[in-house]
This record gives structure tokens, sequence and C-alpha cells, in this order.
């Protein structure tokens, strides 16, 4: 019963392929692809629905409000609302604007943020496309979305587009350099660039109870950190958003878009969220295992759900406490103590594979991360000189 | 199904290279060239050279065309200046063109049937870099770094 209920979708793709089994292989083929992309949008819109009403809810939360309540039960028909509102605003391109990347830049960011969705493991033998350097195509469709980001502030043609374009540039281009490094040594220690292997590696309990997920050895648990980081300035949430900081650049590369194509900059957004926390999820949470083995019974893809769920919400979590980080700040940490950190955590993993993944090892690779952390915090520190602060523009 | 893909994405390809060549607006033109660049990735991936492809978009659409694109935005902007046209660029084009079919003509075995070869798995070709090319890597390694440092030391500003 429970595997049954483990492969229902599975299942239910065979039984439609199987009307289609006369067929050349080519239809085959598209018809299976074509079943793929629809769950895959389907899932992942209402998700996306779902997460922008529970964002304004739970921020509202944090800061002592109430958050949307009007439309429907505890307002969750919001999205609907919001939809619709989007769809009848007028559609403003400014007059100078570059017409054709203006209208571009939505679409694109929006696509790859969808293409990059397509090679996570969601469940057991529930990866949409297999491909062999799966994690790989995560992050060159991934580092497309600078230029989408370039486009829409060139082609918006403002200053506070452009500055807002430069910035974000700036910041993903220096991230992206921790992001990969921290996943280098999850590829190391499993071997593979195949997301599915990586999941499979992460199988098995010790003494039943503690699951063999990257997270919880050292070098683990310090690349799920700063990858998780580097996933928030990736996906320019804060307190990463000075791109598009209200407070100084009205809405960064997206001042001159409204109605659904200013939708549709959120909607990427919030994809590249769940695609890079489903990366994390896959990387180092153990993918769709579950993190007992009495409860092996739940469906894989529930798993799968409830851990990206978790990273979620820890992303709206940060955003509802951090206040955002200056340019400066957010350049010098990238390149100073993330850029090192990462660095630490490959031979760190090194070290554990080399000592057996024992708990030997565990302690090694722990003392490794504890000496580099200790070291830079020493390092870094002494060019700080805390005083008084002066202002030189204002009084 | 193949000979259809290859004509979709040729006819691609070359649509956007030679928008590359011709837009008058240098940021179009940089665009497209990042276009020309996801359709040669796309020949790979026919071809069933995955990694290359993966690798081609990575540095050629995720590094090359974002490092012409902020070259453009740190440049002064000259957004109505007509870019005029390069004749030598086009003559040099022509002469490597013209060599290369005369180099495709004067082959004569063509006819040989294609022996099937397995596709390279990632796995194969780390292994072979770790192990038989372990030293050319090194050298590039070297190589890059020591760029990497003379580009630092470039910017830097000089104390006095």
């Amino acid at each position: 019963m429970s595997s049954f209920l483990d492969q229902i979708f599975v299942l239910a793709k065979e039984r439609i392929l199987a009307l289609v089994a006369g067929a050349p292989d080519w239809l085959a083929q598209l018809v299976s692809s074509l079943l793929n992309i629809t769950a895959l949008l389907v899932v992942f819109l209402s998700l996306f629905a779902l997460v922008s009403v529970l964002e304004r809810k739970i921020l509202a939360r944090i800061q002592n409000r109430l958050g949307p309540n009007r439309v429907g039960p505890f307002g969750l028909l919001q999205p609907v609302a919001d939809g619709i509102k989007m769809l009848i605003k007028e559609d403003i391109v400014p007059t100078r604007a570059d017409k054709v990347v203006h209208f571009l830049a939505p679409i694109l960011i929006a696509a790859t943020a969808i293409l990059a969705l397509g090679v996570i493991p969601y469940g057991r033998n529930m990866t949409p496309f297999t491909i062999d350097g799966g994690i790989l195509f995560f992050f060159a469709i991934g580092s497309t979305t600078e230029l989408s980001v370039f486009m829409a502030g060139w082609g918006s043609n403002n200053k506070f587009s452009m500055l807002g374009a430069m910035r974000a540039i700036a910041q993903m281009v220096s991230y992206e350099l921790p992001l990969i490094l921290t996943v280098l040594p999850v590829v190391m220690v499993v071997g593979s660039l195949r997301p599915d292997a990586i999941v499979a590696a992460q199988g098995g309990y010790s003494f039943a109870v503690i699951p063999h997920w990257f997270v919880f050895a050292p070098w683990g648990a310090v690349a799920f950190i700063l990858f998780f980081v580097s996933g928030l300035v990736e996906s320019n949430r804060t307190p990463f958003d000075v791109p598009e900081g209200e407070s100084e650049i009205v809405a960064g590369h997206m001042t001159e878009y409204s109605g659904f194509k200013y939708a549709i900059f959120f909607l990427g957004e919030y994809l590249g969220m769940f695609a890079i926390s489903g990366l994390a999820v896959t990387l180092f949470l153990g993918g769709w295992h579950a993190p007992l083995r009495v409860l092996e019974f739940v469906p894989s893809y529930i798993w799968f759900f409830g851990k990206l769920s978790i990273l979620i919400f820890v992303f709206i979590w940060v955003r509802g406490t951090l206040p955002r980080a200056r340019i400066d700040q957010v350049m010098n940490f990238a390149w100073k103590f993330m850029l090192p950190m990462a660095f630490a955590c490959i031979i760190a993993a090194a070290v554990w594979h080399y000592e057996g993944r024992r708990l030997m090892g565990w302690f090694w690779s722990f003392g490794v991360l504890a000496a580099v952390y200790l070291a830079l915090s020493r390092i870094l520190e002494t060019g700080k000189k805390f005083a008084p602060r002066t202002y030189r523009f204002a009084e | 199904m193949n000979s259809a893909a290859f004509s979709i994405i040729a006819v691609l390809t070359i649509a956007a290279a030679l928008a590359a060549a011709t837009l008058p607006k240098l940021v179009h033109a940089a665009l497209s060239f990042a276009l020309a660049f996801l359709g040669v990735a796309a020949f790979y991936f026919l071809l069933g050279a995955e990694f290359v492809g993966l690798i081609q978009v990575f540095v050629y659409v995720g590094a090359v065309a974002v490092l012409i694109v902020f070259t453009i935005l740190l440049t002064r902007r000259d957004a109505e200046k007509d870019r005029g046209f390069n004749w030598s660029g086009a003559l040099i084009a022509l002469a490597v063109f013209a060599g290369l079919i005369w180099a495709i003509c004067k082959t004569t075995d063509l006819s040989v049937a294609v022996t099937p070869t397995r596709a390279l798995t990632v796995r194969q070709i780390g292994e072979a870099l770790m192990t038989d090319y372990v030293w050319p890597l090194q050298c590039v390694g070297v190589l890059l770094t020591a760029a990497l440092i003379g580009a630092l030391v470039l910017v830097m500003e000089e104390r006095r």
C-alpha cells in the first residue's frame, strides 16, 4: 500500500503513456516530456500562489499585524485576486525603452527558473529530466539569470533600473563562486554529478535514528549554511536585496515594469527560490529520504516537499527579521569570508573521506573547519576600529 | 528527427551570429551573441557531448556574455551612434571561411562510415583529467592563478 502511494504519480504517468504505446518513438518521448513539464508547472505555479500569500501572512505575524484576511477563508484566495488585479492593470512601456529587450527580460527570467527546476529529484523515481551532469545543468541555467536581469535594467532605459541591474549582477557573480564551491564537496564525496546518485548516497541510517544526510557531517553542515546564504543572495532576498532596495532605487531592475510583467518577475524570483531550496534539500538534506527509518512508509515526495517548505519558511523568517546589508558589506563578506570557508569545506570533506568516514574523520574535518574559521575571524577583525560613527555628508 | 533538429538549430545559430555582426546597437549585438553561444551548445547536446555542451553554456553564456555586457555597462554609452561596417573583419572572416571550404573539399574520405562511439560520461572525463592529463591541468591552473593575481595587481590602489 505504502509503495503504491509512493509511486502513484509514476504509475499514473505510465498509464497515460500506455495510451500512446503504438505510436512512434519520438511521439512517446514528446508526450512523456510534456507530461513532466505540465506536472512541474502545475505544482510550482500553485506553490507560488500559496507561498505568496503565506509569506505575507508570516511577515504580518512577525510584525504583529493580521496580513491579508479579506478574500476567502483566512485570505487564502488572495493570490487569485492579486492575479486578476495584475492582469487588468495597464501595461506601461516607457517611450525611450528598448521595446524588444524590455519585453523579453521577464519571459527569460521565468523560463530559466522553470528549466532549473527540471533536474531536481522530487521523489523515488520522480526526476522529471535525468541528465548525467544534472548539477552542472542547474548552475549553467542559473548563470543566465544575470543576463536577463541585465536585459531588464538596460531595456527600461532608467537610471534606477540600471543601478539595480548593476548591483544585482555584481552580487550574483560574486556569490556564484561560494555557491558552486560549496557543492563541490558533495560532488567529491558522491563521485557523481547526477542528482539521483547524490540522493541515493544519502540513504541509510546509523543506529536506525541518524540519517546519513550530508548536513550531519561537519563539512556538510558548514557547506549547507554557506550554500543557503549564497542562495539568499542569488534569489535577491533580504538581507541581500540591495538590487531592489525600495528606499534607495525604487524597485531596481523592475522599476519600469507594471501589470503582468511585474507579476512574471515575482514568479521568476519565487521559482528561483524554490529551485535553490530544492537543490539544497537534494544536496545536503537527503532529498526525498525520510528522517527516521520508522517513518519510511510516508511517500517520498511528501518528505521532499516538507523539507522544501521548511527551507522556504526560513527564507521568509530571515526576511522578516534581518535589515538590509550595504552593498560593500555584501561584497566583502563574499570575498573575504564565504570564499575561504568554501575552500575549507573542500579540504574538510577530503579529510573526512580519507579518515574512512568514521568518528575520527568527523573530528578531524571539524578541526580543519574550526581552525580556518578562527583564523579568518582573527584576520578579518584586525583592520576594524570601532569608534563613534562620523558622518561626512550629513550632520 | 535528428536532421530536423540540426536544421532548426543551424538556422537559429546562424541568424543569431549574423544579428550579432550586423545589429546597429551594441547591446542587441551582445545579446544575440549569447544566443549564438546557446545554439552551439545545442549542437553539442545533439552530438551527445553533454558535458561539453553544459560547459559551453556555463562559460560562454554565463561568463563571457556577462563579461561583454559588463564592459558595455562600464564604458561610455553612445547609444545612438552607428557602429559602421568593419571591412577588414569581413575580409578575414571570408578568408577563414574560404580556407575551411578548401580544406573540406580537399578531403576525400568523407564516404567512410561513421563508427558508433559511446558518449563520454562526466566520470570518464574527470578520471582522464586527473590521471593522464594532470600536468596540463595543473599548468592551466597556474596560468589562470597568475592571470588573476596580475589583474588584481593592475587594479590595486597604489599606496604611498
